[in-house]
């Protein structure tokens, strides 16, 4: 069955349509055999604060140069979105954007009463301003918890306003409460997009590729070059027009794609156009066939081959001489799920040994339905197992116990707040912020000289940790990290 | 009924599980849903404390406790925090999803307690007010369900000499820590024994536990936590002395000191008057010797130094930045817009507390919570001379399309690391002269 369906308003959750999960604990090739055979989802008993779809399809639509945002709830359901108008300005000049616009981002700001009586004339209204204040070119509607419970009819609201302004006005379902999965936001984002923005192609464009990614450097104008292409990045720094013509790209490539899973999919189901499937190019086994299966779409196997070919002799002999630096040294790693395991196969390179890694979720198998786009299943294919894969849910209790246990000589992180606890225990940690700092081969040695940095300067998480607060219990920490996850440690020994 | 805000410069009721978080080795947790503690980490940021941030326990509302109620997930969660992390004091705080879903936490909350655990709940669903007026939510619910149950060997009112201090909001406030500190010295300096409930110079919750004893209430606030005061007076007959907004400088220090000193005195305070007004002179004489020095350099300057300046931030820092600006730097400010959400009963008064900076000059003030808005206001003003606008990080953004210097002094901001600097009182103003003057001189490069 299809897993992209634009006649219905809303996307539908990750549990559902991928079977994703969010609690496991296991190895990694554990972990890929039974998603194979459909996994069962296990509770927590204990739980630490999460966050939701919004934030994540807030970062999707936010980002995009001339459009508005707004959130239909409380205050609070937008409270952290400075901080993408920050990176918009931070960041701007990756993307060769001189003069960042201010972003455009409002909230309904419920009140009880709105609760009670409703507020779709409320949002109605809110659109008008919107479009007067902002005069954007497309307008994002941001649904929340209280609105989804008091059941306002948000996708009427904006399909009266879209018809009567001109510009599409999108409604994205990403109430906190409908996932536990909180990429289903990315989903709920790139749903509305597909829905209201892309248009069909009037052409199709050999020189252009989509890439799918958050705000970090261009690598891709580089690679693209030899193939006489050019990056379209979707969806930070778009604009509402180039992500209409999206569909006219000759091939989709995604930086993650947990990210980018359905938007990929439903440019190539919608929009005819051709997803490279091939799980992203992190390690040196994985980009080569990624370049390949690149060139084999764009018609240019050769031009592959040649790429390769060039790369590798400017980059292996770096990679080896990191190699012999990093060999035997011990990592964790905290991630999203694909960059987690993308990250495995970089430090497999780097000739470091994985003890363990607290990934964020787990997606069987994306949108695509294509086990060649599983980064877990290829990173034990090509380096062997990892110990101690627990699928987390970025519940940091468990991550902090892990770290206490494994002890291992760095960690690596994704996503803010989980270093502290590798440098409270003394162990360096280094988090980059970039997703596309560690693709490709050049990715290898750039991860291997950052790593060697991060352990060779370690006095400030030695100090750190001698004088480290910590509010976790002794108990806790002499405890197996997975007893809280339903069925305890017996249920997991007996597996 | 409430307007579309853009630029959010506060967050919603939740956000005062920051209050929580500023008490030493209390912990919140959250009956709601997986995003609100992530929303409000990401509007303080840097703010997570002991156990606050991805450390508090949350329910995490899902589908299935919206339909069937969170209460015994929310059991399961508090049972097991008190396994899991070491505290002193547990919040349960609720949001949207448990408000609307009509979760019954108190009795839940109250059969913990029931157990001797320091436990309190607090309704904070965020579509039931803002964090400035839950932050009093959370007080009183301390108050009410905690500090009441210690009270014994505690008569009200019995110790002369201590006073409950309330002033901004913490974290709201990015200042907070370090104007704490120096409202605790200052009214130590008039011999005043300040119970401090927030921050590291408190003793936390044996802090709070002194709250019945005190004499009376020292409230520095434009209008938040007036709630806090009147509950206190309530229950435990404690008076309190209200001063309008954060003093910045020695002009409105003195006058806070001063009004503080008499109200103590009437209350039948131990105060050595003598010794008090030694304290304010040293402390006055200290400023002065700085401004002495630095008046040629405000004067002569002669490269170029903001002269009018415009400030988006809440009404106590408004007014006070206002005045000091005025009287003690020799900047005027000019539109002013106070992006708090003050309720329309406070406008009046506050209007008449700025007004009263200058017997020849109108300052014009906007309430705006729409901050988008006010900044549209703003963008159409000009005046000569060189501008310095002093908000949040949203604020940069609009002082560089006017060519304005710009401080960072008001969440949320990016654009600034605060950690125990204060700007009340008189060191405080001078801090407000640094922060104001490296911010121009660093221009020159």
């Amino acid at each position: 069955m299809a897993k992209v369906n634009l006649d219905l308003p809303e996307v539908q959750i990750r549990e559902l349509r991928l079977g994703s999960i969010t609690g496991f604990q296991g190895t990694a090739k554990e972990l890929v055999s039974a998603a194979r055979c459909g996994l069962r989802d296990k509770n927590r008993s204990f739980s630490q604060c999460l966050g939701c779809s919004t934030g994540n399809a807030a970062c999707m639509v936010v980002l995009i140069r001339d459009a508005a945002v707004i959130s239909h709830g409380p205050v609070g359901c937008s409270s952290c979105l400075h901080e993408f108008a920050f990176t918009y300005r931070v960041n701007a000049p990756l993307r060769d954007l001189e003069h960042p616009t201010q972003r455009k981002i409002y909230s309904t700001n419920l009140d009880e009463g709105d609760t009670v009586y409703g507020a779709g004339q409320k949002l109605a209204d809110a659109i008008r301003e919107v479009h007067e204040r902002a005069n954007p070119k497309a307008i994002f509607v941001l649904t929340t918890c209280a609105v989804g419970i008091i059941g306002d009819d948000v996708e009427s609201v904006t399909d009266e306003a879209e018809a009567e302004l001109g510009i599409p006005v999108a409604a994205i379902f990403c109430e906190g409460f409908r996932s536990k999965v909180w990429t289903t936001g990315f989903d709920a984002g790139y749903h509305a997009i597909a829905r209201k923005i892309i248009k069909p192609p009037r052409q199709r464009r050999s020189d252009m590729i989509n890439v799918i990614n958050f705000w970090g450097g261009d690598i891709f104008t580089e690679w693209f070059e030899p193939f006489g292409a050019k990056p379209n990045f979707i969806t930070p720094y778009a604009t509402v027009d180039s992500l209409a013509y999206a569909s006219e790209a000759v091939a989709t490539i995604q930086a993650c794609p947990t990210l980018g899973s359905y938007l990929a999919a439903a440019l190539s189901q919608e929009f005819g156009v051709p997803e490279v499937e091939t799980a992203s190019p992190y390690g040196i086994q994985q980009t080569d066939r990624w370049f390949r299966k690149l060139g084999e779409i764009l018609g240019k196997p050769d031009v592959a081959e040649d790429v390769i070919a060039a790369k590798k002799k400017e980059y292996i002999p770096q990679i080896e001489a990191l190699k012999k630096k990093l060999s035997g040294k011990t990592a964790f790693v905290t991630a999203g799920a694909g960059h987690g395991h993308s990250l495995l196969s970089v430090l497999a390179e780097l000739g470091v040994n994985a003890r363990g890694a607290a990934i964020f979720h787990h997606d069987p198998l994306y949108d695509n339905g294509k086990e060649e786009s599983d980064a877990l299943a290829q990173r034990v294919r090509d380096y062997g197992d990892v110990p101690n894969i627990n699928v987390c849910n970025k519940q940091e209790f468990e991550l902090v116990n892990q770290l206490a246990r494994t002890r291992p000589d760095f960690m690596l992180a994704r996503h803010g707040g989980m270093t502290l606890w590798g440098a409270k225990l003394g162990i360096p940690s280094l988090l980059v912020g970039d997703e596309h700092f560690g693709m490709g081969y050049e990715g290898i040695v750039r991860y291997g000289e950052r790593i060697l940095e991060t352990i060779e300067n370690d006095e400030f998480v030695k100090n750190l940790a001698k004088h480290a607060i910590n509010p976790y219990t002794k108990w806790w920490l002499a405890q197996e990290p997975y007893v809280f996850i339903e069925g305890g440690a017996e249920a997991w020994r007996a597996s | 009924m409430a307007g579309i805000i853009e630029q959010e410069r506060y967050t919603c009721a939740i956000g005062a599980l920051q209050s929580v978080v500023a008490i030493p080795k209390a912990v919140p947790i959250l009956h709601s849903g997986p995003g609100c503690g992530n929303m409000i980490m990401g509007f303080f940021e840097r703010s997570t404390g002991y156990a606050g941030g991805n450390t508090s326990p949350c329910t995490n509302f899902s589908e299935n406790e919206v339909i069937f109620g969170g209460v015994e997930r929310l059991r399961q969660i508090i049972k097991n925090t008190y396994k899991v992390l070491d505290t002193e004091l547990q919040v349960v705080l609720t949001g949207c999803t448990a408000g609307i879903v009509g979760d019954d936490v108190e009795s839940l909350v109250d059969e913990f307690r029931d157990e001797g655990k320091p436990i309190v709940s607090v309704e904070t669903p965020g579509f039931k007010c803002s964090n400035f007026e839950a932050h009093s939510l959370v007080v009183n619910a301390i108050i009410d369900q905690y500090v009441s149950l210690h009270e014994e060997g505690r008569p009200y009112r019995s110790s002369k000499n201590t006073v409950v201090l309330l002033s901004s909001v913490p974290y709201q406030d990015p200042f907070w820590k370090g104007n704490l500190a120096e409202y605790k010295r200052l009214l130590a300096g008039m011999g005043l024994d300040a119970a401090v409930l927030f921050g590291p110079g408190s003793g936390g919750v044996d802090e709070w536990k002194r709250i019945p004893e005190a004499n009376f209430v020292v409230l520095v606030s434009p209008w938040y936590g007036e709630p806090i005061a009147s509950h206190l007076e309530e229950k435990y007959g404690q008076p309190s002395i209200q001063f309008p907004h954060i003093p910045i400088g020695a002009n409105e220090t003195e006058r806070f000191l001063r009004t503080v000193l008499e109200f103590a005195e009437k209350q039948g305070a131990k105060i050595d008057r003598i010794a008090a007004e030694r304290f304010i002179r040293r402390e006055r004489d200290a400023y002065y010797e700085e401004i002495d020095n630095l008046a040629t350099f405000l004067l002569e300057f002669r490269y170029g130094l903001p002269n009018h300046a415009h400030i988006f931030h809440d009404a106590g820092y408004v007014i006070s930045l206002s005045k000091f600006l005025l009287h003690e730097t020799g900047i005027v400010p000019r539109e002013q817009f106070v992006v708090d959400g003050t309720p329309e009963q406070y406008h009046a008064a506050l209007r008449d507390e700025l007004a009263s900076a200058s017997d020849k000059r109108e300052i014009p003030l906007y309430f705006e919570p729409d901050a988008g808005k006010a900044q549209d206001i703003c963008r159409n003003l000009t005046h000569s001379g060189r501008g310095l606008i002093i908000g949040s990080g949203w604020d940069k953004e609009l002082a560089k399309e006017k060519d304005y210097d710009f401080l960072s002094a008001s969440v949320p901001s990016p654009y600034r690391l605060v950690l125990t600097s204060h700007y009340a009182g008189f060191t405080g103003g001078l801090r407000v002269i640094e922060d104001i003057y490296n911010t121009a001189l660093a221009s020159y490069r």
